[in-house]
């Protein structure tokens, strides 16, 4: 049986603390810039695209497809027999990795470019890790 | 490097100095980044080299936007900075990168975001994937392959002749770890490790090492061995997190330092005779093969199925048999140019008749870095 005190904890640093901020209230936030529109992730308080500092902090839909993933069989404490590490294209066009959670972790189940939807789960006080379930009854 | 031929034109220090608990450890090294870009008018797309120490340089390329043609991690303490700024100078007045940004950040006060090379806990691959259970490089560089297949078409099955054909290199090689004949049954129905590899589409994990020595081919003349010049260099980083890659069927970082590699030989791809790709895992080659413009995007899945890299074929790849058959300690791209230096001295075990050109492509990372190393035992 998983034990999920054994999933490595995020250290937040002061330029991610609004992401796991959001994540506790059930927001998933990213960036854009002010200047180009470049929408992006992970959390930096500059433009990774054309290096102005002028950008702000954008709730995302929570609107994914499934990129790709692996399914893990070797044993992780954190977790239950073989599970997929995959990941996601945003809605908004960034990536995340994560996991594919109310789901069957078999390749039938997980087929590229399903859609999926943000959905959060509080590991500590101060952490709340963003997953992804398939959308409608793909379950 | 010419007196007078290399320039200082931008210099700054972090905002703040003193106390700054609002800023981590890699963000005062962006910080003072920024600071130097506008010093001197520039962006960071300008920008082609990089060198810093106390952080990693594919983390800090990454966070800032560059993709460079100069990588420098020395890092050798307090005056790091002065050696690469030598580096830089050799770098520019080779042409290997026009303009190099220097970088130190430390929060040697506050203490926020330390945690040695890459940050450790507070590294953005640790807070935003580590969550999500990779374990290590089986589980991550592996990570993008059902993109590609999807994309392309590739089948299990040319995954695994990968492995079956490096295992017929590898039976040739009394130094192989295995030598065994190999089928594309016996790969598939081996262990799952991370679907879709087996455990013969992974490494192996051995001990070993390896050396070289280089001199200028002037000095090359009195020593007793066959010397084996340099053609051609390429390097580049992308990214420290394998979900952060620009495209899941191709590497960036394999792109940028090939095309570098080869720009600067003037060798073109029909003139190789021999080439080595880094295969930690069986895609590898695949993504070599393309990236490295040996093969159009999504055939070379068909071009090895057609044994072109196998024995008796036009372009032998990874002769030793490889990271999959012939050994691998953890960072093999040692063994990848001593299999092309055997090559090229006529003395590999698996000797490929007359091979007077050979290429060396390295990984670091999962697709994290790049090196292409183009050779040749006669003089250009």
């Amino acid at each position: 049986m998983a034990d999920r005190t054994k999933i490595p904890r995020p250290r937040p640093t002061p330029e991610t603390q609004h992401f796991w901020d959001g994540t506790r209230e059930g927001r998933l936030l990213i960036q854009a810039c002010n200047d180009c529109g470049h929408v992006y992730f992970p959390p930096r308080p500059f433009c990774p695209s054309c290096s102005s500092r002028n950008v702000d902090v954008l709730e995302a839909s929570g609107d994914a497809t499934l990129y790709s993933y692996v399914i893990n069989h070797r044993p992780h404490p954190g977790f239950d027999g073989p599970y997929a590490i995959a990941v996601v294209t945003l809605a908004e066009g960034p990536r995340m990795m994560t996991n594919i959670v109310n789901c069957d972790q078999t390749p039938d189940a997980l087929q590229l470019d399903m859609p999926l939807k943000v959905t959060f789960e509080r590991l500590t006080d101060d952490i709340t890790l963003p997953y992804f379930e398939p959308v409608g009854d793909a379950s | 490097m010419k007196p007078g031929s290399i320039a200082i034109v931008g210099a700054a220090e972090t905002t703040e100095l003193g106390k700054i608990p609002g800023m981590s450890q890699t963000q005062l090294h962006a910080d003072a980044a920024l600071n130097a870009l506008d010093d001197c008018g520039i962006k960071m797309v300008d920008v082609d080299g990089i060198a810093t120490a106390g952080e990693s340089p594919i983390n800090l390329a990454h966070y800032l936007g560059i993709v460079p043609t100069w990588v420098d991690g020395t890092g050798v303490g307090g005056c790091s900075f002065m050696l690469h700024v030598r580096h830089a100078a050799a770098a520019i007045a080779e042409g290997l990168c026009s303009t190099v940004l220097i970088t130190h950040g430390e929060s040697g006060r506050s203490g926020v975001g330390r945690g040695g090379f890459g940050g450790g806990s507070a590294s953005l691959a640790a807070q935003f994937e580590s969550p999500y259970g990779p374990m290590g490089p089986p589980s991550m560089f592996t990570i993008p392959v059902l993109r590609y297949m999807k994309d392309f078409g590739l089948t299990v099955e040319q995954l695994a002749l990968i492995a079956v054909i490096q295992r017929e290199w590898a039976a040739l090689n009394p130094r192989s770890s295995y030598k065994e004949p190999l089928t594309v049954d016996d790969v598939l129905n081996e262990r799952m490790i991370a679907y879709p590899f087996t455990k013969l589409m992974c490494c192996l994990v051995t001990d070993g090492g390896g050396a070289l020595i280089l001199t200028s081919a002037e000095r090359a003349a009195d020593f007793p061995t066959k010397p084996v010049y340099l053609l051609g260099t390429g390097e580049s980083v992308e990214t420290p997190m394998v979900s952060q890659m620009d495209d899941f069927t191709s590497s960036r970082a394999f792109r940028v330092a090939s095309r570098k590699a080869f720009a600067e030989s003037g060798v073109h791809h029909s003139d190789v005779d021999h080439l080595m790709i880094y295969d930690a895992f069986a895609h590898l080659p695949i993504y070599g093969l393309e990236d490295l413009g040996f093969c159009e995007r999504g055939e070379a899945g068909a071009f090895i199925g057609e044994r072109h890299t196998a024995i008796g074929g036009k372009l032998p790849v990874n002769t030793n048999g490889g990271g999959l058959s012939y050994m691998h300690s953890g960072m093999y791209g040692m063994y990848a140019l001593q299999e092309s230096v055997r090559q090229l001295r006529g003395t590999a075990a698996a000797q490929i008749e007359g091979a007077k050109i050979s290429v060396a492509h390295g990984v670091g990372g999962m697709f994290a870095a790049s090196g292409t190393i183009v050779m040749s035992n006669e003089k250009p």
